[in-house]
């Protein structure tokens, strides 16, 4: 069976950029529906390394990147304060960097408004004291973390808010073109229409649209192809590995032109290294190797030393969204612009009702939004104006009176804290939904009540609850959790999807972490491996894998029961309880 | 030299306790070094043999039919079928009728807190009521700050995984008053001592006040199970209430940690030890050995002074990754004390398979032994003539997948351990 239904702007592509879209769209009062693959930020958003750029790292080679950095940093200090931890960052000079460069930065940094200024190895030391001995100096400069995956879905909860319609596990199989206009897109429902929910049978959906907005980053030349016109992202692969704790607080950034593995995020209890810069012809299918992991640890303990012994938790690897307009013919991917490009498909190709949004970056994510949806509203005849600088997110609206409120969860503080730290300003209205309210999560501090409250945004989807919530994040890598947070999927949902889900999850927490098997973090997959293969029988229970188990053949013990019978076995398939 | 024994033990997990047992009743003056906490509080308390057929994906009903399919250099394949006999008649000795299963090879199907069921040889007393092969109506108890256990969801699991009895599952607020994630020792601690709680009525004890909330729900089970945390020192005697008071079985699922069954166990071990006349040292490190093809003397570091400690045999049970016996780093997985010989794949992106529970090499990393549990080298020559491995510090077996660990741990530690008494 088909669905058919109607909007006014559809938007492809649950991204950063897309949820930002959505958001304005619907603050605007336009009548707007996002779809989505997979989960929100499954893309690139949910897999690079949570920098908040102050414009630092653009001041020499694309001032005009830089600008529109620290201006798009300021405004989600704003209005995104809950998923924004102003760490401050450094960029670190070592003796052999060269001194002009240096020198470059700074001045670049003064061009574009971006507060810089150089501190002594002394002074930079009693800061970050895990910082090389031999390290010069460095120009601090108010770069900060921000979180991806809170970041999304407050923009979607908004846009829901606002009387939009978000779609995720909703993949598009076809866009609609009549004439010389697109009119729509056919999306395949995994489960639903609505929230995910396992083994619930999907649907085919015929979405009609007035203009549609392909926002799927290096997923956008797919995109193209379903409408006929060609859109040539360059996807650029980088690899991100993350530590068991913050060896630094602030950002850390290697002084020098360009190169791999020359950033460190503190990011929460952990910190990500990053990255490398390497073009790869299909952003689903591409090689995740050792040397990569190899090289973020060996070329970033040049910068700090301890990095080369300390755990690392697992790996991911993100596709940059790159574009350049046809012929300009860059051969290295690092050369490649990181500015953003609004491709009218009409102007282009001549085909009315549709444009693509490509290249650009996270922390200008909402600059990037505003900007296309100036140019919907123009197409649409819309003059409302874009409020989406001014007004709060969700769990950003006055978080100066957050710490008044922690006490009275019951919680002990550190969870408070980092709960309060998650959920912002939605803090008293989430922790108060669950009672008793026990931890589910230790790593990260999460409680009852936050999971609760990620399964009522997200369904079944325990990868969802995870990047609302941060539980399985840390250092077990949900080997002391992933059972617990399927357990909160009950009873609301059945056993078959809690199942389900639980398995997903699992499978997802292995696929980073098998970048890590050394050390500590492989003493830590063999004791999740001990506690769900070996305590709990995940691996060979009858449930998942079907076998039929012949129960009657087994030991029915000599405790209690034999009395009635000679063997104390159940001979009779196990019914004599029954009796 | 000061400090000299017959027989030095190096670990205080399963294998190491037993070991050092087995040695002593050889006759062994033995002591045993002890590093940190045991990874029993980590460990289920089931004593598994073999639970998987080797062949297929099903457990396996009698372990002693799955030998034969083992690898040769599985620790099994090279000690023998009379090894692993061997190692459960001396636990079936230690812990007496605190542990069931001794009267079969078959193993039992034990209900898992994961909502499945799961091979094992022996089982707690506590257990036993619970086993899921025999056709009783059971209820199970989950308790609302509980995360570990779902016990309605469990229930309808164990249903999915095609259990002969009807279940259901109940979850219920803990009697008494207890933070939101107070741990299971805590609800244990008020069963022992059976707190008064004061509900709205007269005070009455934790076991009558718990006994009460659940008897409206029993509805005709005839057992009762709940999370593993019915008392801990006073176990049998809270359960024994609880099954008077309800007029039904009471058993307990196995949990993860903190595990009260394996910390009971480990509990009943070294009350062992003590009357076995075994020394125990424990909170410091051994971080090498002084010898050449003899271990001479295993060196400890106490603080800040590393000191010799002699013997004439020596057992390795330091454990495998988990216990850190056996040490990975990006450039290669090895036996940190002795430098004993591990084999492994070269590249570190061979130690693992793609998906979660798919064979995995690394859960095969540990020392090659002979018969006598002597750890071989590269050319599977003895590495040191009077020093034997047991435990998870051997490799060649995949504990997790085969649901070996505990049948492993025995069998070695039972040959390891009168082999080094024989030799005295």
């Amino acid at each position: 069976m088909v669905m058919a239904s109607k909007t006014t702007v559809l938007v492809i592509g649950g991204g950063s950029t897309g949820c930002g879209i959505v958001r304005d769209l619907a603050m605007r009062g336009i009548d707007a529906t996002l779809v989505e693959r997979g989960n929100l930020t499954h893309g690139t958003t949910g897999r690079m390394h949570g920098l908040l750029h102050s414009g630092g790292r653009y001041a020499v080679s694309d001032q005009a990147s830089a600008r529109e950095c620290i201006e798009e940093n300021r405004v989600l200090r704003e209005i995104a304060g809950h998923c924004v931890e102003m760490t401050g960052g450094y960029f670190v000079k070592r003796p052999e960097d060269d001194e002009a460069y240096f020198q470059e930065k700074l001045e670049g940094c003064h061009a574009c408004d971006i507060p810089a200024d150089v501190v002594s190895r002394k002074e930079l030391r009693t800061d970050e004291p895990y910082l090389a001995r031999d390290v010069e100096k460095a120009i601090r400069v108010p770069d900060g973390a921000i979180d991806p995956f809170r970041l999304c879905v407050a923009n979607a909860a908004d846009a829901e808010a606002n009387g939009a319609r978000i779609e995720t596990h909703a993949p598009v199989t076809d866009v609609l073109v009549e004439g010389d206009r697109v009119v729509g897109v056919e999306v395949e429902h995994d489960s639903g229409p609505g929230k995910r929910v396992h083994r619930t049978p999907g649907t085919t959906e015929e979405i009609r649209a007035e203009y549609v907005v392909n926002a799927t980053g290096a997923w956008a030349g797919r995109i193209g192809d379903m409408a006929g016109v060609d859109v040539e992202v360059r996807p650029s692969k980088g690899v991100m590995t993350i530590m068991n704790v913050r060896q630094v607080d602030s950002v850390i950034n290697r002084c020098r032109p360009k190169g791999d593995a020359d950033i460190i995020v503190p990011h929460e209890t952990t910190a990500i290294l990053g990255t490398t810069d390497e073009e790869v012809s299909d952003p689903d299918d591409y090689p995740e190797e050792r040397w990569e992991v190899d090289l973020m640890i060996d070329t970033l303990s040049e910068l700090v030393p301890i990095l080369q012994e300390a755990r690392t938790i697992r790996s991911f690897w993100g596709v940059r969204p790159l574009y350049e307009p046809p012929g300009t013919g860059t051969t290295d991917p690092t050369d490649i612009t990181r500015d953003f490009f609004l491709l009218d498909h009409q102007e282009r190709d001549d085909l009315e009702g549709f444009t693509s949004i490509v290249g650009g970056k996270f922390t200008t994510y909402r600059m990037m939004a505003e900007t296309i949806t100036d140019h919907v509203c123009e197409q649409l005849g819309v003059s409302e104006p874009c409020r989406t600088a001014e007004v709060a997110l969700p769990g950003s609206e006055d978080l100066g009176s957050l710490d008044d409120h922690m006490d009275s969860f019951g919680l002990r503080s550190p969870i408070a804290r980092r709960s309060g730290q998650r959920l912002g300003s939605r803090a008293a209205a989430v922790l108060s939904g669950s009672d008793p309210n026990p931890v589910v999560c230790d790593c990260e501090a999460v409680t009852r009540a936050e999971v609760r409250d990620a399964i009522d945004g997200s369904g079944s989807d325990l990868n969802a609850v995870r990047i609302r919530t941060r539980a399985s994040m840390g250092n077990c890598q949900g080997g002391f959790c992933c059972h617990r947070l399927a357990h909160e999927l009950s009873p609301r949902y059945e056993e078959d999807v809690v199942r389900e889900a639980w398995d997903e999850l699992v499978e997802e927490r292995w696929k980073g972490e098998r970048h890590a098997l050394w050390g500590e973090q492989l003493s830590q997959a063999a004791l999740n491996d001990a506690l769900w293969a070996t305590t709990m029988n995940m691996d060979t229970d009858p449930a998942r894998t079907g076998v039929d188990v012949d129960f009657a053949a087994f030991d029915a013990g000599e405790y209690g029961f034999e009395s009635e019978g000679s063997s104390g076995v159940a001979a009779d398939g196990g019914t004599r309880g029954d009796q | 030299m000061a400090i000299s024994d017959d027989v030095l033990v190096i670990g205080g997990g399963l294998a190491g306790m037993t070991a050092a047992i087995a040695a002593a009743r050889g006759g062994a003056r033995v002591r045993l070094l002890s590093h940190k906490a045991s990874t029993l509080r980590n460990a289920s308390g089931l004593i598994d043999v073999l639970g998987t057929d080797p062949g297929g994906h099903g457990p396996l009903a009698d372990p002693f039919d799955g030998l034969d399919a083992l690898p040769q250099e599985h620790p099994y394949s090279v000690l023998g079928e009379q090894a692993i006999r061997e190692g459960l008649a001396l636990f079936d000795d230690l812990l007496g009728d605190r542990y069931l299963g001794a009267h079969t090879d078959r193993n039992a199907l034990v209900p898992t807190h994961g909502g499945t069921v799961k091979p094992t040889a022996r089982y707690p007393a506590a257990t036993a009521p619970g086993l899921a092969s025999f056709g009783t109506e059971t209820l199970l108890v989950g308790f609302e700050s509980v995360t570990d256990f779902d016990a309605p969801l469990a229930a309808a699991h164990l249903e999915t995984a095609g259990v002969p009895f009807e279940v259901r599952g109940v979850t219920l607020p803990f009697p008494g008053e207890f933070r939101a994630d107070a741990r299971v020792t805590r609800m244990a601690h008020a069963l022992d001592e059976d707190r008064e709680v004061r509900a709205d009525g007269p005070a009455t004890g934790t076991r009558a006040t718990l006994a009460d909330r659940v008897a409206d729900h029993l509805d005709g089970a005839e057992r009762v199970g709940f999370p593993a945390l019915l008392g801990d020192e006073h176990g049998e005697e809270v359960r024994e209430e609880l099954a008077d008071r309800l007029g039904a079985e009471v058993f307990e699922v196995p949990m993860g940690p903190p595990s009260l069954p394996g910390l009971r166990l480990e509990d009943a071990l070294e009350a062992a030890l003590h009357e076995e006349g075994v020394r125990v040292e424990s909170g410091n490190p051994v971080v090498g050995y002084e010898g050449d093809d003899r271990v001479e003397t295993v060196t400890v570091e106490r603080v800040h002074r590393e000191v010799p400690y002699g013997a004439e045999q020596v057992i390795l049970a330091t454990g495998g990754l988990v216990g850190k016996g056996i040490r990975s780093s990006r450039s290669g997985v090895r036996e940190p004390i002795f430098g004993c010989h591990v084999p492994q794949p070269e590249d570190r992106y061979d130690w693992f398979s793609d998906g979660v529970f798919d064979d995995q090499p690394y859960a095969r990393f540990g020392l090659r032994i002979d018969e006598g549990c002597r750890p071989l080298d590269d050319r599977e020559g003895v590495e040191f003539e009077n020093l034997r491995a047991v435990g998870a510090v051997c490799g060649g077996y995949d504990s997790a997948r085969e649901k070996s660990a505990s049948g492993v741990s025995l069998a070695t530690a039972t040959v390891a351990g009168r082999r080094a008494a024989e030799c005295l």
